[in-house]
Formats: structure tokens, sequence, C-alpha cells
């Protein structure tokens, strides 16, 4: 260890993969449905992208957790985001390619991105 | 990028119930359902909870499953990881609320009136894992010692933290660190006292356990200020995990340039080696620990010279103990003011306990100094099991003392605790109910120094020894008045006589059980009674005959035969009545534990 920069370059390496540990007070949560059902409809792949997109981004706020069956099978995979003070978003079938717009846009933005809802696949 | 994290407790207390097992089957059972690679296991330090381990938590959600079982595995496996349904029925019972949601861990009374200072990163972090210390902003103090302060500034910054020894002298540690620089010694050293001997304490070995780097770092950050460029860090070989975790630590340390030469560019070298303890009490004695370390025979020698003066090799020397140490790093990146916020007036910061004894949560606390016992014992420690009362809490061990309830309102810190007879000690904390015994505690005790006790002075190796005779005396029925006052006496001339602290702390727990529990003394001596129905040639068991429904289960166990039948036939019964012969009885209490109308009464 030659310098203090060094130090701090492994530090900020290591901290995302202890963020999850902190007592989060996290104000948003996102949470997939994990139920036998999920998990056949393919939302494994749909929680990695949500953990990895949230960890890139250094999103300290917020949690990625899984859940049971949700009620709704023939729409999943399905996602919720819970935010403080809103409504909560359901996010139906979906796959870990709509991660990142769902991320950068409602996440980050604010903005809900509604094509991919449960009111617009009812 | 893992989703999932599973922390399991590796310290001591849990690995002693299998947690390695229950690791090796986590892994395994991740690997068959194929979630090896979302799922993170971690091997932590001591989470605090004993009394319920093995301890499992899993993030993000922060489920904290205890008592569990390797074969709990593949349900927590199956359900929780797999399916996202949290095993309820393996939730420590406080964590679940009203409305069957889980809730943080740090909202249960356990943790809630804890501060973790020392602590932090204890149950947090993978000890073996250096990345991990680093992330909790492991060495950065280290960094901001060597390139932004001067060793005035570090004693300075330790002086107004108001930090006092944590292996129970609570001497001010800048205070002795800046006896250390003056002087041109060619050579200094940092000694770290890993040698905890307590009976029912494992403070020291639970951080070093849970966080050893955060030793090691603070050990570097003392030898830039005095300058000393070699620390001996002296455990005892009894604590194999903190010794492996230890050496896996100063080998990372040393990879990654965090010890060595020329540490952080500054020029600065430090290096840091293990010394084992063959486990003598009396090297945990500052003076004895340096001789052991220098190859001898473990014992104290008188001071002045200090250590600071004169220490290890006849060289400027500071030693401090280990939860001394866990607190350097913290202080150093929060500041003085951040760290003398916490505590009372005259004892600042927080100390961690290891609460034992007859308690519903064993296991390890860190509170702010100035908590009552109080809220120790009945808050966070969860009260006395099987709604028996509470009787005493021993703090100090063998050097310490009794503190009955009437002082349950006293806050914890140095003074207070050496005004009512006791002292802080380096953190054990016995807790006692009914049925304990003073007398027999005060001679539990003594057993133990009278062991440990080196022999090289008289006052402690023959006093504790004639003081041990007297206590066997009165618990065997045979003391009296006079024996009392005769004790007395020779407790005050061992304290004043004794060459080091294990000898001038040795009588304290007589006289604190003399000072508050003189009744029990009086009973065991005037009456021939424990009260407590603990020392054996005070008892006496009888069978009630009016009670007795002559199964015989009592004479079939009896392992001396003293117990049979004879020609009495209650009213209302068909069988004759049993009865024991005192001559015989051995006082084991099998008769009585087997007796269903509980008709054996001990007294």
């Amino acid at each position: 260890m030659k310098s203090l920069e060094e130090l701090k370059a492994i530090r900020d390496k290591a901290k995302g993969g202890l963020a999850v540990r902190d007592e989060s007070d996290a104000s948003t949560k996102i949470v997939v449905g994990m139920a036998t059902c999920g998990i056949a409809a393919g939302a494994r792949p749909v929680l990695n992208a949500f953990s990895e997109e949230v960890a890139r981004r250094g999103l300290s706020d917020v949690m990625v957790k899984q859940t049971g069956c949700i009620g709704i099978c023939q729409f999943e995979p399905v996602v919720e985001v819970f935010q403080p003070g809103k409504e909560k978003v359901t996010y139906v079938k979906m796959t870990a390619d709509k991660v990142a717009e769902i991320v950068t846009e409602h996440i980050v933005n604010g903005r809900p991105v509604t094509k991919y809802t449960i009111g617009a696949n009812e | 990028m893992y989703r999932s994290q599973v922390l399991i407790c590796g310290g001591t207390g849990c690995t002693s119930s299998h947690s390695a097992q229950i690791i090796e089957a986590m892994e395994k059972e991740l690997k068959a359902v194929g979630l090896e690679n979302d799922v993170n296991v971690v091997k932590t330090g001591c989470f605090g909870l004993c009394a319920l381990g093995p301890i499992m938590i899993v993030y993000p959600e922060g489920c904290f499953y205890s008592r569990v079982t390797v074969e709990d595995v593949k349900e927590i496996v199956d359900e929780h990881l797999l399916k996202g349904r949290i095993v309820k029925r393996l939730l420590y019972d406080e964590t679940v609320t009203d409305t069957n949601d889980v809730k943080s861990l740090n909202e249960t009374a356990f943790y809630k009136k804890q501060k973790r200072v020392a602590l932090r990163n204890c149950g947090v972090i993978d000890p073996e894992n250096i990345d991990e210390y680093i992330a909790r902003d492991g060495y950065a103090a280290l960094g901001k010692v060597l390139t932004e302060m001067k060793p005035e500034d570090v004693i300075q910054t330790m002086l107004d933290s108001g930090l006092r020894g944590r292996g129970g002298g609570g001497f001010p540690t800048g205070l002795k660190w800046k006896f250390a620089t003056g002087g041109n010694a060619d050579q200094k050293y940092v000694c770290c006292n890993a040698d905890e001997g307590d009976p029912g304490a494992f403070m020291d070995r639970s951080i070093l356990e849970g966080d050893p780097h955060v030793v090691l770092e603070a050990m570097a950050i003392a030898g830039y200020t005095i300058g000393a460029n070699q620390g001996y860090i002296y455990v005892r070989a009894e604590y194999p995990i903190a010794v492996e975790r230890l050496r896996i630590a100063i080998d990372q340390a040393h990879e990654y340039g965090l010890l060595g030469k020329d540490i952080f560019g500054t020029g600065f070298d430090f290096d840091i080696e293990l010394r084992l303890g063959a486990g003598a009490f009396v090297c945990g004695e500052e003076t004895a620990l340096m001789t052991s370390i220098e190859g001898h025979r473990g014992e104290p020698r008188p001071r002045p010279p200090f250590p600071a003066v004169k220490g290890l090799f006849g060289k400027p020397t500071i030693l401090n103990n280990v939860e001394t140490w866990a607190n350097v790093p913290q202080i150093i990146l929060n500041g003085a003011e951040w760290f003398a916020s916490m505590g009372t007036e005259k004892s600042k910061g927080t100390k961690v306990f290891a609460l034992g004894g007859k308690i519903k949560h064993t296991g390890l606390v860190e509170i702010p100094m100035g908590t009552t016992l109080r809220e120790v014992i009945e808050e966070i420690g969860g009260g006395i099991p099987n709604g028996k009362k509470f009787k005493a809490a021993q703090t100090g061990g063998p050097s310490g003392g009794c503190i009955p309830v009437e002082h349950f309102d006293v806050p914890i810190d140095y003074d207070n605790l050496i005004a009512i007879g006791s002292m802080m000690g380096s953190g054990g904390l016995i807790v006692m109910d009914e049925d304990n015994c003073m007398v027999d505690i005060a001679k539990f005790f003594l057993e133990f120094t009278v062991d440990e006790s080196c022999g090289k002075c008289t006052p402690c190796r023959v006093g504790t020894k004639r003081l041990l005779e007297i206590l066997t005396k009165i618990t065997e029925g045979k003391g009296t008045l006079e024996d009392i006052d005769k004790m007395e006496q020779l407790c005050y001339y061992i304290k004043e006589n004794s060459l080091c602290g294990l000898g001038q702390t040795a009588p304290n727990p007589v006289l604190s059980t003399l000072r508050y529990f003189r009744d029990e003394y009086i009973a065991h001596v005037v009456d021939k009674k424990c009260p407590a129905g603990v020392c054996k040639s005070l008892l006496s068991f009888n069978i009630d005959k009016e009670k007795c429904i002559g199964c015989g289960l009592c004479a079939k166990n009896c392992p001396a035969s003293a117990i049979e039948r004879t020609d009495y036939i209650a009213p209302g019964h068909k069988l004759a009545s049993f009865a024991i012969d005192k001559d015989k009885c051995v006082k084991c209490g099998v008769c009585m534990s087997n007796c269903r109308p509980k008709a054996i009464e001990k007294k």
C-alpha cells in the first residue's frame, strides 16, 4: 500500500458488496415475486438484473428483495416497486432487458414506465 | 454481484454448536439448486446473542434465524433463498412483530440500548477478508494518522477522547502513550494484551475473532505515535480461532503493505508478531506478560519502573488490551469529541460486557458508560430465567466483587463500580439468583486465584491459600464468628502487601460478599445453614412420610443405598413410606429429582 488512493480504491470496490448488510432504512423497495410460478416464468434473471443494476449505479437507499406468490400468476414474472408516499407500481411479464430502463426512468428519475405495468397489460 | 447474503456466526460459541457444519451444508444446498453465484455465504464473528446460537442472518431481508441446525439448512435454501418465503419458525421471536412481519434486529430489546463501537464490525464482516474491513473504513485511520497528523496530535486526540484502559485498570490511554514518547531509546515496543483470563469473560476473544484487523491498525497507529516499529500480540493458545484469524489478518496486511516497510509511502515501518500464552492467569498482568514475551517464566516484577519507561526487553513499551485498541481507529476517524460525547463525566465511550450466569440472553453486549445495571440485566439481558429472584451481579471476575440489588440503578462506570466495592474489570458480568450461595461464590473465585497465584510473593501465595481454608471451613459448617473477623483482616493484609494486581485484588470477592451478604456468612457459622441450599455439608435431605407414596424410585436410584422402607403407611396410601439414613446420605440430590409426589425436601 503506497498511497491513500489505493486504499480508497479497495474500499469503494468492496463497499458495494457490504451495502446489503446495513440495517437499511431503504426508502425504495423493489420486490420480485419468486414463488414457483415466478421462477418458472423466469423471475431469477430479473431479480439478478435488478441487484446488479442497483449496485452498478450505487443506489444506496434502494433494496432489492424477493417475495412469494403475488397472486397474478398469469402475469409472472411480477415486480413491485414501493416508495414512501407513492402508490405501489406493479410491473408484469418482466424480463432482464427491461430492468435497466425501469431503474433509470422510475427509480432514478421518478417516472414509472407505464408500458410495462399491469395497467397496460390488462 | 450477489443478490442475497447469508451471514453465519463463526465465533467460538456458535462454532461449538456446529456453525461450521451449517456453512458447509449451506454451500452444498445452494449448489444443488444452482444459487451458488446468487447467494454469498459469509462466516462472521460474534453477533452477541450467543444464547440463541448458531445464528444466521439473511440479507437483504435482515432475517435473524436462531438455533439453526444442519437439518434446517435445506428448508432455508428451498423456501427463503429460492422462493422468497421466510422460514418463520426459525426466526428469533423478538424480531417478529404482532402483525407477523419481520422487524430489524436493532429494534429488539437486546440490541436497542446497545452502542457498538469496539464491536462495530463483529457479526457484520468476514474477519478473514481484509477487503471487507477496508470497506468499513478500515485502515483509513492509519492512513489519516500517517499522512495528516503529527505524533503529538494523536496523543492530544487520545487525551481529549477520555479513553481509559478497558482491561480493568482504567488508566487513561492517552497518558500512557504520552509517557512512552519521551526519552531517546533506540527501540520501543507496542504490545497487545489478549491474555483474557477471567472466568466467564469473552469480550477480547470475540473482537479478535470478529474483527482482527482493528487491533493491527490501532497498534500501528500507536507505533507511529511513540516511534516504535515492532508490535507483539500476546494471545492465549486456548483461543485457537482467534489465533488463526490473527495470523490470516497479519498475512493479509503484509500482502497489502499495511504492515511492513514504508507504509503508505511515508517511510514508516511497522510489524507485528504473535506470542502464544500457555494460559497462566498472572500473564494478564502487564509486567508478567512482558516477562513471558521475553521468553521467561511469567512472573510480575515491581513497578516502577513502569513499562512506558522500561518495559519489554528493557525498552519503553505501551501495552493496551484488545478492547482498548478496538476503540482507537474510530476515535481517530470520528474525533475525540464524538467519543467523549458518549458515557459519563469520567468514563467516556462504551464498554463491552460478556453476560453470563442466570440470565436469559447470555452473550456479548456493548453499552454506553453510564447505563445502569438494571437496564443491562432486565432489558438487554432479558432478565432472570425461570421466575427466580435476582440476588447479585459479579463484575470484574476474580478481581472484582458482587453488586447487590440495592445498587441496581447505579450507572456503570469505572469510579462508581469501585465506590460500591467492585470494579469494571475486563467486562465479565455474571448474574446470580436466589439459588446461588454467596459464600460458595467467594470460595469459587478464591479457588481460582489460589490455583493461578504465581507464587513469587508471600502475601498472595500463602495468604490466598489461608483465606480459602477459612472459607472452606465456613462452607462445611465448622466456622466461627472469629473466623469471619480473621478472614476480613487477612483480606486487607493481602491487598496491601501483594506484589501485583492479582494478589492486590484477589480478596475482593470475599470483601464484597462480606459487605453485602454478611447475613449469609453468619447463617453458615451460627445457624449451620446454607440459605441458598448450595453448601452440601450444611444440607440435609428429608422424606415427608405423609406425602411419600412408597413407590421406591428414590431408593432404587440412590447411589449410596441410603434410603430404606419404613413400617409407616400414611393415611390414604397403600404402601409404606421411605426414610433417608443421614449417616449414609451423600447429598447428591438424585432422590429429590426422581420423586414424583415431591415428598423430599432439602434444608
